[in-house]
């Protein structure tokens, strides 16, 4: 199967990610590599009456009551923010 | 003496006999991190003073004659993928190069409520994704063995600094092996504890399925008592086992009468340095001499365990590196145009290659067209195996072979094709995959004079058999595999 | 050519329970940005889920108020997209394995009745919200809503008319308030519904192509919304136009819908099983614990209400359609024994100040037992009708007893026939051209009258007295 420039390019905006020329010409490569390698390794199996394993641990109902905890101080929420105004993080303006 | 010799059980002992001090103690490590960690590059950050205060304040208590656990006083470096309250966690990215936690891992505040002392954060692959610690924005670290080689990944950090004496133990993180994989090509102990034993509240998500904290120590009852320490039920962790819990001290016997031990035939199919198959099948006359019988068994689907890793570990990694965007916290671009521009150029510059290739495979994997052929697939695969070391651990109690297939390669070797560098973990990753727990331990040097590293793995809670059966072998070995050779 | 609008509503409703949906943040509405907010709130390394058993409960809850069926097994999953008020870059949701499937709620439209299918009710996290700055630094990102639990409540595409979505809507929102799952606080985003709608031409079994409009949070929105998009539909494709599958901004306030024109590929989720949480099974006991905390519903009160209480189905509708308002109505009832009395009075007076005063019935400024009281003084024939409605505003206004405020405003009805009567006699000398009208047969003027001595008296004579007395005082001339 062959990974293209446009696959890499498409995947890498799904993910937010930006590329430079000589990083999609290496991943394409890359990624041609690592999933054809995967694919074909896997399809050697036969896994048609197998369900897929979520889990290794088979359990199941794992809750915690409806009780309130103490929230963290806003200056700890906020400590790490690279922008904030006004006790929020701040962004570019978001076009609806 | 040197005190950073001692293990962590030596020192607790002297320390109760008023032999040494913690502050004592405590100077040795932070003079031997000045002394070699610009060599070796294990640690990121250096927490000297804090160190100290909380070295004066645990000997206090001693002075006081109070009951402390063992780990108390005992110098520790942390790695820098486990939130430290007020100090850096960068994860070894440049994306969380400026991030301070305000909270503290569960697997901390047990250290620090067992009065550990924390000397520091140790280098690492970048957000834990590597076998050789080349991928760190913080540099290299080196092989205390030999620098011009690599100490193993992504924990590199970890046990470089226990093999070159610069913590008494290190608390790692093992995903596909990370620990284990360092600490056999640094000559040290690692401990991978079985999904669900150790907390994962506050280690930072690489492959939620599989990540877990890991001890990586000089020998095997230092292991057994940081296990003590670190593991237990966590209600802020939804998968952390919430019984069943034993002293793992309690395993460290100089015992193998009867112990049957699987020696899987297609561990030895493949590419392996002679030497590693050497010294590992030699760790299995030991057993066999001591009493334990040696069964050869059969894993078939040993090979297909790597890929199935890969997709599932990349697809979760993708997942759980979404959230990093530059708003919240971390690195943000300083130039960009709007707001989708901000994610792309900060995620683009804050993360390093090989996060972003397992981000755009693990984007691959769990795509529209292809989560059957891949992501679900591989889930399968991974019941498959699952099953197979089921049935395997009827026959017998442990399962012993290489961690790695080779001692510690040299720097760059590998970085060209992925694939190279992925097959290192071949051993490792099947133990995370299906659910089990491994120990790796020293078990030789090749010729040239690089630990060679073997790995027990038990079936899901046995960690008590494999600590006893590595404790007998070191025991019946001449000690800790070495340490006091070389650096 | 005639068209048929077919409606489909994906609602979300926020769970009213204390703690967020995976960890111990408050709910609270309001408080100050990001106050509300711990690690796992706002995505930070290292936070992990756990999952608040009350919010399957009350997702349960709504799914056996719904007539769905209880899944055994169901899982959660991460829904990816990239957008500042999701913090984990994910949403916490279920995909292939909700809770609920295959539920319905029976609706009545002019009379005749209908079957709106629930296809799915899922339990997910709810996002933070933006807030647009009008200096223009950007946007403000605050997080405190980030890890509400909601239900998301998807329909059928069986409604057919904006008529058959208010009601089926209504409905839903009665059914949410009366099992307490959800506040359903619409002004304050505790209930809010997607619109799926697309337009066949009658008799057509494909479905047309159809459009989305998003995060309607009042009841009269989603109807205008229904009909302009209904009519938009209709009008492009009888111009020979297409409709695009799109998401469409409403405008409520120029009841327009636009086009977002966002370069909207179709996204991919990436759905993922969220490792980090085990699976959810449902066992029939749980389910039965569940049922038996289940409240009258809705349907149950209204025919209780006809039968017991004997008031007309009409009004028995409107007001169990609000839990609030049907608690208020039935403690009045009671306490007051004339249940249709006090139905009018709710129908009538009460409904008024609620819509114009824009509160909800949750909030009436007096008891229940008050309005019980006026409706005895007035069938005591201590006041009069007319006078009871000023003791109503005044009721309003202040909350007091109103026997009080009768006794405080001297507004007994007048008995005393003397004092009635010499009115009469005022009256009758003061309108000499009404009176000769009356006898001469034209009985509009007895109406002037009466008016000219309720004035006189300030409207407290009781009108039975007024009406014999000035009859007896007209014949006697």
């Amino acid at each position: 199967m062959a990974i293209t420039k446009e696959d890499i390019e498409r995947l890498a905006d799904l993910a937010r990610l930006n590329l430079t020329p000589e990083e999609i010409e290496k991943l394409t490569g890359d990624m041609e590599t690592i999933i054809n390698y995967s694919m074909n390794k896997l399809n050697e199996l036969n896994t048609d009456d197998v369900q897929p394993m979520e889990h290794v641990l088979p359990v199941r109902n794992v809750f915690r009551e409806d009780i309130c905890e103490q929230s963290f101080d806003r200056e700890d929420i906020l400590k790490n923010a690279p922008e904030k105004s006004e006790g929020c993080f701040l962004v570019p303006k978001v076009v609806e | 003496m040197e005190l950073t010799k001692l293990t962590a059980c030596q020192a607790a002992d002297k320390i109760r006999k008023k032999e040494i001090s913690v502050p004592e103690l405590t100077y040795a490590y932070l003079d031997k991190i000045i002394e070699l960690n610009k060599k070796i590059g294990a640690y990121i950050t250096v927490c000297g003073q804090e160190a100290e205060k909380q070295a004066d304040i645990v000997q206090k208590k001693f002075d006081k004659n109070e009951e402390l656990p063992l780990i108390a006083g005992i110098p520790a470096g942390i790695n820098d993928n486990i939130c430290t309250s007020g100090v850096l966690t960068s994860c070894g990215s440049r994306m969380l190069s400026n991030f301070v936690p305000p909270y503290d891992a569960t697997v901390i505040k047990k250290l620090s409520q067992n009065h550990a002392v924390l000397l520091g954060k140790l280098n690492m692959d970048e957000f834990a994704m590597g076998s050789s610690n080349e991928t760190s924005w913080y540099g290299q670290v080196k092989n205390p063995w030999d620098p011009e080689r690599v100490p193993g990944g992504s924990g590199g950090g970890a046990a470089a600094a226990v093999a070159s004496k610069m913590a008494c133990f290190a608390l790692g993180s093992d995903t596909g092996g990370s620990a284990r994989l360092a600490a056999s090509f640094c000559g040290v102990v690692g401990l991978r504890p079985t999904y669900g034993t150790v907390s994962r509240y506050g280690l930072v998500a690489f492959a939620s399925s599989m990540d877990q904290a890991a001890p990586v120590t000089r020998d095997v009852a230092d292991c057994a008592a940081v296990m003590n320490v670190i593991a237990g039920y966590d209600p802020l962790d939804s998968i952390s086992r919430d019984s069943g819990y034993e002293d793992y001290t309690s395993f460290l016997e100089n015992d193998v009468k009867g112990l049957k031990i699987g020696l899987p035939k297609e561990y030895f199919s493949g590419a392996v340095q002679k030497e590693v198959k050497e010294k590992v099948l030699d760790a299995a006359k030991v057993f066999e001499s001591l009493g334990a019988e040696i069964e050869e068994i059969s894993l078939p689907l040993f090979e297909y365990a790597l890929p199935a890793y890969y997709i599932i570990s990349s697809a979760e990694a993708s997942s759980n590196l979404a959230q990093y965007d530059g708003i919240k916290y971390g690195y943000r671009a300083q130039q960009f145009e709007d707001l989708v521009d901000l994610y792309k150029k900060s995620r683009g510059e804050g993360f390093g290659e090989e996060v972003k290739r397992r981000i755009l495979f693990g984007t691959y994997v769990l795509g529209a067209g292809n989560y059957d052929v891949f992501y679900n697939k591989a889930l399968k695969v991974k019941r498959m195996i699952f099953e197979e070391y089921q049935n395997a651990y009827q026959k017998v109690d442990i399962i012993l072979g290489p961690t790695a297939p080779s001692t510690a390669f040299k720097i760059g070797e590998k970085t060209v094709d992925p694939l190279d560098m992925y097959l290192i973990d071949a051993y490792t990753v099947p133990v995370n995959l299906a659910g089990l727990c491994a120990i790796s331990l020293p078990c030789g040097f090749d010729s040239s004079g690089l630990p060679v590293g073997m790995q027990l793995i038990g079936k899901p809670y046995g960690e008590g058999t494999i600590l006893r059966a590595a404790f007998t072998y070191e025991k019946n070995t001449g000690g800790n595999g070495g340490i006091d050779r070389g650096v | 050519m005639e068209y048929e609008v077919v409606i489909g509503l994906e609602i979300h409703a926020e769970l009213a329970t204390k703690s967020k949906i995976y960890c111990g943040c408050t709910t609270e509405f309001g408080g100050e940005p990001n106050t509300h907010c711990c690690p796992g709130c706002i995505g930070m390394p290292g936070a992990l889920p756990v999952l608040n058993k009350a919010v399957v409960e009350y997702a349960i809850k709504a799914g056996l108020a719904t007539n769905c069926e209880i899944s055994h097994y169901s899982r959660q999953d991460r829904k990816h997209y990239f957008y500042p008020d999701l913090a984990k870059a994910y949403q916490i949701s279920q995909c292939e394995y909700p809770l609920c499937r295959n539920g319905y709620l029976e609706i009545e439209v002019n009379g005749e009745k209908k079957k709106i299918g629930i296809t799915r009710i899922h339990i997910e996290e709810d996002a933070g919200k933006l807030i647009h700055d009008e200096y223009g630094r950007g946007t403000f990102v605050d997080y405190n809503r980030s890890g509400v639990p909601l239900i998301e409540i998807v329909t059928e595409p069986d409604m057919r008319s904006s008529a058959e979505v208010k009601a089926f809507f209504e409905k839903l929102k009665a059914i949410l308030e009366y099992t307490a799952v959800s506040d359903c606080k619409m002004q304050e985003g505790s209930l809010r519904a997607d619109i799926n709608l697309s337009v066949r031409p009658k008799g057509q079994k494909e479905f047309g192509v159809r459009t989305e409009m998003k995060n309607l949070n009042s009841i009269r929105a989603i109807v205008r919304a229904v009909e302009f998009e209904a009519k938009r539909q209709i009008l492009e494709l009888e111009y020979g136009g297409v409709i695009e599958r799109e998401t469409r901004r409403w405008d409520d306030v120029k009841g327009e819908s636009y086009s977002m024109r966002t370069k909207e590929e179709a996204t991919d989720y990436r759905y993922m099983p969220d490792p980090d949480l085990y699976p959810i099974y449902v066992d029939q006991e749980w389910i039965e614990q569940i049922r038996a905390t289940i409240p009258e519903l809705p349907d149950d009160r209204k025919k209780r209400f006809i039968s017991e209480l004997g008031i007309p189905e009409y009004d028995a509708s409107i007001i169990t359609a609000s839990k609030p308002l049907a608690d208020f109505f039935e403690a009045a009832a009671k306490e007051s024994k004339n249940a249709k009395a006090i139905s009018n009075w709710v129908m009538g007076d009460l409904m008024k100040k609620l819509n114009d005063t824009g509160l909800e019935p949750s909030d009436i400024p007096f008891a229940p037992g008050n309005l019980a009281r006026l409706v005895s003084l007035i069938d005591e024939n201590v006041i009069s009708g007319k006078i009871a409605k000023q003791v109503f505003d005044i009721m309003w206004e202040t909350g007091e007893d109103p026997a009080d405020i009768v006794e405080k405003k001297g507004l007994k009805v007048v008995t005393d026939t003397d004092a009635i009567r010499s009115v009469i006699i005022q009256v009758i000398s003061a309108n000499p051209k009404s009176v000769e009208d009356y006898k001469s047969g034209k009985t509009k003027a007895m109406g002037f009258l009466i008016g000219q001595i309720m004035r006189e008296t300030k409207g407290k004579a009781d009108p039975q007295a007024v009406n014999r007395l000035l009859k007896e005082e007209l014949d006697k001339l």
